[in-house]
C-alpha cells in the first residue's frame, strides 16, 4: 500500500507540474484529492489493514495530502500570475495617444476681474451693491452736485432715454442710491461694479463698458485713508511693487478730486510703449465725498466724511490679460472665450 | 486751451523747459496732450539763392545755388516761385521736420542736391494759417533777412506751445493771466501787471449810444466805441501768438478782438458802429426768430436763446456767434466794442445747437466780472497802438455782478483731517500766499480772500484741494481706515448661477444690451411692453435696448457662425429692459444659446436637441433647490422667433419664469439653435429651503416594467402625473425607457414604457403589496388615459 501512495505521489506531482494552465490544475486536483480521486481512495481501503498498520498509512497519506495540496497552491499561484501578466500585457495602450477631453465651461475675463475685487473688498468688509442701468437723470448726475446745465456733463456724453431716464454714464450713480438708502445714516463701505454706457465708441473706448466704484462714509475718514485702501486694491491687482501716484484732478461729486497713476506694471516705471514712455499709468478716479453730495443724501458734512474712487474693469482686465483691444471683450468670440477656463493666479 | 509760452512769458518770469513746465502743471492737475516747439525742425538756415536755373532733365524743377552765409549749395528745387535773389528758408542736410521727414544729401533726375528749400507747410504750420502765397510754394523772407540766421526766430515763431486738456471747473485758466497765476503759484513768482492804459477823446460814448439789458440772462454788458481804425495786418507778434493758440489771424481789429480775449479770458466783440442805430439790447430770442449768422446760415432761434438786437432786430448770437449783417469788414472805421457775462447755461445749450466756439466755450465755464472791464480797457488799449483807433471817452455800463473778493473760513485743522497730513501752518498759508490768495488768521482759523477769477472756490473743501495742490499730497502715508470689523455681504445666488452654467461646459459671454430696433422686440411677446430706444444713438444698429437678453446672444452666435466656429455652447447674466403701463424698469435675467454639439461628459458629445437645452434648465433649477416645484408647459404667447412645436414656457409654481425652445428655422436657417430664458427676478421671489440630508432606504427598492400603448397627444408629463397619482407613496422612482411607434402599434398611437421603483423606508416589499399597487396603476391609467397596457 506504501508503493501504492508513493506511486500516486509521484503521478500526482508531475501532473500537477506539468499543469499548463488553471483548468488541468484543477483537473488534477479533483482526479488525486477529489472526493472521487485516487489518494482519496487509498483512505477508503485502509479497512482493510491492521490496526497497527492504519495509523501509519493515515499519516502517509496526509503527509502526501500535504504536500501536494501545497503544491498545488504553489502552482495555482504561479498560473494566475502568468495569467495577470498576459492580461496585463494585451492592455497595454499608447499612452500618447490623445486623452479623452474633459470640458469645462468658461468665465468671462471681465466677470472674473470683477469676482476678484468682490472678494477682495467683502475680505475688508465692504458689502458689494448694484444699481440700475438705466437710471434716472437725478440719480446719475443731479444727487452728485452736477446739477442740469453743469459743465462737467460733457466729460460724460449721455445717452439719453427720455430727458429723464438715461443709461447711467457711471457707477457713481449708486453713491447716492446708497447713502439715500440708508436710513439710519450709518457709516457705509460699499463697492458696486457694473455696466456704464457712453456716447463713445472707437478702437479705446467701447460705449458700453465696466466700471467698479468704492464709498466708504465713516467719521474721520481722510484723503489717507483713501491713498492706503488704493495700495491694497492696486497691489491685489497689479502686483506687490506697484506705485501709486495722485494727480489732483476734477469730479463734480468729490472735493479734493485725484486722478490716481500707477506704475507701469510692464516696465517698472522706466517707460515703455504701454505707459507711453511716462513710467506711469492713469486707472483711477477718486477724491472726498463733495459735502454737497454728503448733504443731498442725508448725511451731514460736519459730521461724516467720506471717500469714493471709480475706476474701469475693462482695462484692468486687459491689463491682467495682456487683452490689447477692448473689441475683443465685447465680440465673444467662442475662441477667445475658449481660453478663459483656467484659475487665476 | 494750447499756451504759447512765448505770450505767457509777458506775464511771469520762468526760463523752464517746456517739458518740464508741461509736467509741473501736471502735477497740480493741469494735464496736457502734447508740448513742443510750435516749429518743430532743426537745422534751418535763411539762405539766398544766388543762381536758379532749370534743371536740364525737368519742366518743373530748378537748379540753384543758394548762399547759406558758410557755404553755397547746390539745392533742387521743385517750387513754382522760386527764383534769383530771393531769401528762403533752408532746411540742410541733416534737418529733421516734421512728420518724421530727414534731409539726406542725393541726387535728383542727376543733378545734386544737397538740402531743401522749405515752405511753411513743410515746416508744419497748419493748413488753416498758410497764407495763398505759402500755400503755393516755398516761404519768402523778408529782403533783409540776413543770410546765415536763424529763420524760425526772424519769423517770431520760436515759440513752444503746450496743449492742454483742462478740467470742466478751471475756466480762469482758459486765459493767458489765469495760466500765469497759476505757474507762479508753481515757482513762487509774481504776475505782472497787464498795460490797459490808451488815450480818450473828450466825447462821451453815452450822449449817442444805449444799452437796454431786458434779460436776467446778461449779468454784466459793457461797452466803449471807437472811431477812425485803419485796417490793416497784424503785427507779427500778434498773429503768431494767435496762431500758436490756435486762432488764424485775419486783420488787426478782429485779432485784436481774439489776442483780448486769450490774454484775460473774457470774449469780445466788436460790431461796426456805423451799421447800429446807436443802441445794443439784450433778450431773449422770439420764438422761430430768425438770424442769419457770420458764417451766412439762417438760424431759427427759440426763447432759450440769448441775443443781442440793434432794437429793431436780432444781430448776434450772445456769446456763441455774431450776426452777418454788423461785422467788421475792410472799410469798417468806427466799432462799439462789447465786454458782457451771458448766463452759462444758456450760452451752453445755444452753443451746443449751432456752434462750440472759443467765445462760447469760455461763457459756458463761467467769467470774472473783473476781467470783463479789464479786457474792454486792455482792447481799447490794443485798438489804439495797433490800429490807429481814437477812443470815445466814457463807457456805457450795465453791472449786477458781485466784483469783491469771496472770504472763505476754514481751520488748520479741518484741512489736516481731510487730506490726513500734518501740514505744518506756515506751509498752508504758503500755499495760499503762492496762489495770490490773501488771509486773515485768527487763532485756528484762517479768513481766505480768494480772487473773482478763481471762480471754482466756492467753499472751504475747495480751499482744502487748493492746499493739496500746491503742497503736493505724494507725501500723503496711506493707511487703511479704522472700522469695526464686519464680513462683507455680496450676491452669491448669482456668482452659484454662473459657475454651476461654467460646470455645464458653458462659456460665459459679455454681451452689449443697445441692439437695433428691430431686434430689441425679438424673443419676446408681450403686446403691453414697448422698447426703449435712445433719443441720440451713435448707429441704428445700437439704438435700442434689448427687451430679451436673448437677441444679444443671438447676435453672439451669428458672429461665431461666421467665423466657421460652429459648436456654441453659451450663457449670459444680464439685463433687459422695459416700459410697461408707463412705468421704466429692468429685469435681472439669465439666457442661454446652444448649437452645433454640446459636450456631454468625457469625450461624448452631441448635437443639440430640446432634450438638452431643458436638461440644463432643470439641472440649473434642482442645483438651486428648486427640484419638483416646475413644469414645462406649452407657452401661452409664442413669440414668432421660436419653433411652434419645440418650445415650453418654464412655469414655476404656478408663475411662468421664462421660455426653453428651438430658434424658428425661418430665422436659424442652417443650423438648429436652442435658447433659454429665465427671469432671476421672478426666480428669487420664490424662496427655497435649504440643502437637507435625507435618509437612505436600508430595503431594497424593487422594479417593475410597464409598457402601454396611447395616443400620440397624450404627453410623458400627463402619464407620469397619473401613475404617480395612482401609485401613491410606495413609488419612489420613475424613468420612461422607450418610447415606439410603427409597426405593430395602430396609426396614431405610440407605446411607451416605464421602469418604477417601489420601496419604503421601513420595510421590504412583498410581491402583494406592490402587486396591489401596480394593479390599481394599470386600471386607472387604461380608465382615465385609455391606455392598452402591453404584455
Amino acid at each position: 500500500m506504501k508503493e501504492q501512495i508513493e506511486q500516486i505521489k509521484v503521478l500526482a506531482k508531475e501532473e500537477i507540474t506539468n499543469s499548463g494552465d488553471l483548468q488541468s490544475l484543477d483537473a488534477a486536483r479533483v482526479k488525486y484529492l477529489g472526493k472521487k480521486g485516487e489518494l482519496t481512495a487509498v483512505l477508503r481501503g485502509m479497512g482493510a489493514l491492521t490496526p497497527e498498520e492504519r495509523p501509519v498509512i493515515g499519516e502517509l497519506v496526509n503527509k502526501v495530502r500535504d504536500e501536494l495540496e501545497s503544491l498545488i497552491k504553489e502552482k495555482e499561484e504561479k498560473l494566475e500570475e502568468e495569467k495577470l501578466n498576459q492580461k496585463l500585457e494585451s492592455e497595454k495602450i499608447d499612452i500618447t495617444l490623445p486623452s479623452s477631453k474633459v470640458k469645462r465651461g468658461s468665465k468671462h475675463p471681465v466677470n472674473r476681474i470683477i469676482e476678484e475685487l468682490e472678494d477682495l473688498f467683502v475680505s475688508m468688509g465692504y458689502d458689494v451693491v448694484d444699481g440700475p442701468e438705466l437710471e434716472t437723470d437725478e440719480y446719475c448726475f443731479e444727487r452728485l452736485n452736477l446739477p442740469k446745465g453743469h459743465p462737467a456733463r460733457d466729460m460724460q456724453d449721455t445717452f439719453y432715454i427720455t430727458t429723464e431716464y438715461l443709461l447711467r454714464t457711471q457707477t457713481s450713480s449708486v453713491q447716492a442710491r446708497t447713502m439715500m438708502a440708508n436710513k439710519e445714516k450709518t457709516p457705509i463701505r460699499v463697492i458696486c461694479p457694473g455696466k456704464t454706457y457712453r456716447r463713445d465708441d472707437d478702437a479705446t473706448h467701447s460705449h458700453q463698458f465696466g466700471q467698479i466704484e468704492g464709498l466708504v462714509i465713516d467719521e474721520g475718514i481722510s484723503l489717507a485713508h483713501l491713498k492706503g485702501t488704493l495700495e491694497v486694491f492696486v497691489k491685489h491687482m497689479l502686483g506687490e511693487d506697484s506705485k501709486l501716484r495722485f494727480r489732483p484732478s476734477y469730479f463734480p461729486f468729490t472735493e479734493p478730486s485725484y486722478e490716481v497713476d500707477v506704475s507701469c506694471f510692464k516696465c517698472g516705471g522706466k517707460g515703455c510703449n504701454l505707459c507711453k514712455q511716462t513710467g506711469w499709468i492713469e486707472i483711477l478716479g477718486s477724491g472726498m465725498v463733495h459735502p454737497n453730495v454728503l448733504k443731498m443724501n442725508g448725511y451731514d458734512p460736519e459730521k461724516y466724511s467720506g471717500f469714493a474712487f471709480g475706476t474701469g474693469l475693462d482695462r484692468l482686465a486687459m491689463f491682467k490679460y495682456g487683452i490689447t483691444d477692448i473689441r475683443l471683450l465685447y465680440a465673444n468670440d467662442t475662441r477667445f472665450l475658449n481660453q478663459f477656463d483656467k484659475m487665476d493666479k | 486751451m494750447k499756451l504759447s509760452t512765448n505770450f505767457v512769458k509777458d506775464y511771469v518770469d520762468i526760463d523752464v523747459d517746456v517739458k518740464t513746465l508741461a509736467e509741473e502743471m501736471t502735477g497740480v492737475g493741469n494735464e496736457y496732450d502734447s508740448a513742443e516747439k510750435m516749429i518743430n525742425a532743426t537745422k534751418l538756415v535763411v539762405g539766398e539763392v544766388l543762381e536758379c536755373e532749370m534743371h536740364p532733365d525737368s519742366d518743373h524743377l530748378h537748379v540753384c545755388k543758394v548762399d547759406i552765409g558758410t557755404e553755397v549749395l547746390d539745392i533742387v528745387c521743385g517750387a513754382p516761385n522760386v527764383r534769383k535773389g530771393l531769401k528762403v528758408i533752408v532746411a540742410q542736410v541733416g534737418a529733421e521736420l516734421p512728420g518724421d521727414f530727414k534731409i539726406k544729401k542725393g541726387m535728383i533726375r542727376g543733378q545734386e542736391s544737397n538740402g531743401m528749400l522749405c515752405s511753411m507747410q513743410e515746416l508744419g504750420l497748419e493748413n488753416k494759417f498758410l497764407t495763398d502765397a505759402d500755400k503755393n510754394g516755398i516761404h519768402e523772407l523778408p529782403e533783409d533777412a540776413k543770410v546765415g540766421e536763424d529763420p524760425i526766430k526772424l519769423l517770431g515763431l520760436d515759440d513752444e506751445v503746450i496743449d492742454f486738456e483742462l478740467t470742466a471747473n478751471r475756466g480762469d485758466l482758459l486765459s493767458i493771466l489765469g495760466m500765469a497765476y497759476e505757474i507762479g503759484a508753481i515757482y513762487d513768482k509774481e504776475v505782472k501787471p497787464i498795460d490797459v492804459s490808451y488815450n480818450e477823446n473828450n466825447e462821451d460814448i453815452n450822449d449817442t449810444f444805449k444799452l437796454n439789458i431786458a434779460t436776467d440772462n446778461c449779468s454784466i454788458f459793457l461797452s466803449k466805441k471807437v472811431k477812425n481804425v485803419t485796417i490793416k495786418e497784424s503785427p507779427a507778434f500778434i498773429k503768431n501768438r494767435l496762431m500758436a493758440s490756435g486762432i488764424r489771424p485775419i486783420n488787426n481789429v478782429v485779432d485784436i478782438s481774439n489776442y483780448v480775449m486769450l490774454e484775460t479770458g473774457q470774449p469780445l466783440h466788436f460790431y461796426d458802429a456805423d451799421s447800429l442805430k446807436g443802441m445794443l439790447e439784450v433778450r431773449m430770442a422770439k420764438q422761430d426768430e430768425k438770424l442769419t449768422t457770420l458764417d451766412g446760415i439762417e438760424r431759427e432761434l427759440s426763447s432759450d436763446d440769448i441775443v443781442i438786437s440793434d432794437g429793431t432786430r436780432a444781430i448776434g448770437l450772445a456769446g456763441v456767434m455774431g450776426g452777418l449783417d454788423t461785422e467788421i469788414e475792410d472799410t469798417t472805421k468806427n466799432i462799439i466794442i462789447e465786454a458782457a457775462i451771458f448766463d452759462a447755461i444758456k450760452v451752453r445749450y445755444t452753443s451746443k445747437k449751432i456752434l462750440r466756439s472759443e467765445a462760447s466755450t469760455r461763457f459756458e465755464k463761467g467769467l470774472d466780472p473783473n476781467r470783463t472791464y479789464m479786457a474792454i480797457e486792455r482792447a481799447c488799449h490794443m485798438l489804439e497802438k495797433y490800429a490807429d483807433a481814437e477812443i470815445v471817452g466814457g463807457m456805457a455800463v450795465y453791472d449786477t455782478t458781485n466784483k469783491e473778493d469771496k472770504k472763505i473760513d476754514i481751520t488748520f485743522k479741518k484741512i489736516t483731517d481731510i487730506l490726513g497730513l500734518d501740514i505744518p501752518n506756515e506751509s498752508i498759508l504758503d500755499a495760499f500766499r503762492k496762489l495770490g490768495f490773501t488771509y486773515v488768521v485768527n487763532n485756528e482759523t484762517i479768513t481766505v480772500s480768494v480772487p473773482t477769477r478763481r471762480i471754482d472756490i466756492a467753499i472751504p473743501e475747495d480751499l482744502i484741494e487748493e492746499v493739496g495742490r500746491i503742497y503736493g499730497v505724494d507725501n500723503i502715508e496711506g493707511k487703511l481706515p479704522v472700522m469695526p470689523l464686519k464680513t462683507g455681504s455680496y450676491d452669491k445666488t448669482t456668482r452659484q448661477i454662473r459657475n454651476k452654467m461654467i460646470d455645464l461646459g458653458l462659456n460665459e459671454t459679455l454681451s452689449y444690451i443697445l441692439v437695433n430696433d428691430k431686434e430689441a422686440k425679438q424673443f419676446m411677446k408681450d403686446d403691453k411692453v414697448e422698447t426703449l430706444k435712445l433719443l441720440d444713438p451713435l448707429t441704428e444698429e445700437r439704438s435700442t435696448l434689448r427687451a430679451s437678453m436673448m437677441p444679444s446672444l443671438y447676435k453672439i452666435y451669428e458672429y461665431n457662425i461666421a467665423r466657421n466656429v460652429k459648436d456654441i455652447s453659451i450663457f449670459e447674466i444680464g439685463k433687459s429692459f422695459y416700459k410697461k403701463d408707463e412705468v421704466y424698469g429692468e429685469e435681472r435675467k439669465l439666457a442661454t444659446l446652444l448649437s452645433g454639439e454640446y459636450y456631454l461628459g468625457i469625450d461624448n458629445s452631441k448635437k443639440v436637441d430640446f432634450y438638452i437645452i431643458k436638461g440644463i434648465v432643470e439641472e440649473l433649477l434642482d442645483y438651486l433647490g428648486y427640484a419638483g416645484r416646475y413644469s414645462f408647459v406649452l407657452p401661452k404667447e409664442l413669440p414668432e422667433e421660436f419653433h411652434p412645436g419645440q418650445t415650453a414656457d418654464i412655469n414655476l409654481n404656478g408663475e411662468i419664469i421664462g421660455i426653453v425652445g428651438k430658434v424658428h428655422p425661418k430665422k436659424a436657417e442652417n443650423n438648429d439653435v436652442f435658447v433659454f430664458e429665465i427671469n432671476l427676478d421672478k426666480l428669487f421671489n420664490k424662496k427655497t429651503g435649504k440643502m437637507k440630508y435625507k435618509e437612505i432606504s436600508k430595503y431594497p427598492a424593487v422594479k417593475k416594467d410597464l409598457a402601454m400603448v396611447v395616443e400620440n397627444d397624450i404627453t410623458n408629463d400627463t402619464i407620469q402625473k397619473q401613475i404617480k397619482k395612482s401609485a401613491g407613496s410606495l413609488l419612489t422612482d420613475m424613468k420612461v425607457f422607450d418610447i415606439y411607434t410603427g409597426s405593430n402599434i395602430e396609426a396614431g398611437k405610440k407605446s411607451m414604457a416605464y421602469s418604477l421603483s417601489f420601496g419604503a423606508n421601513d420595510r421590504t416589499l412583498t410581491d402583494e403589496e406592490i402587486n396591489k399597487v401596480l394593479e390599481k396603476i394599470i386600471v386607472e391609467l387604461e380608465k382615465n388615459l385609455g391606455a392598452e397596457l402591453r404584455k
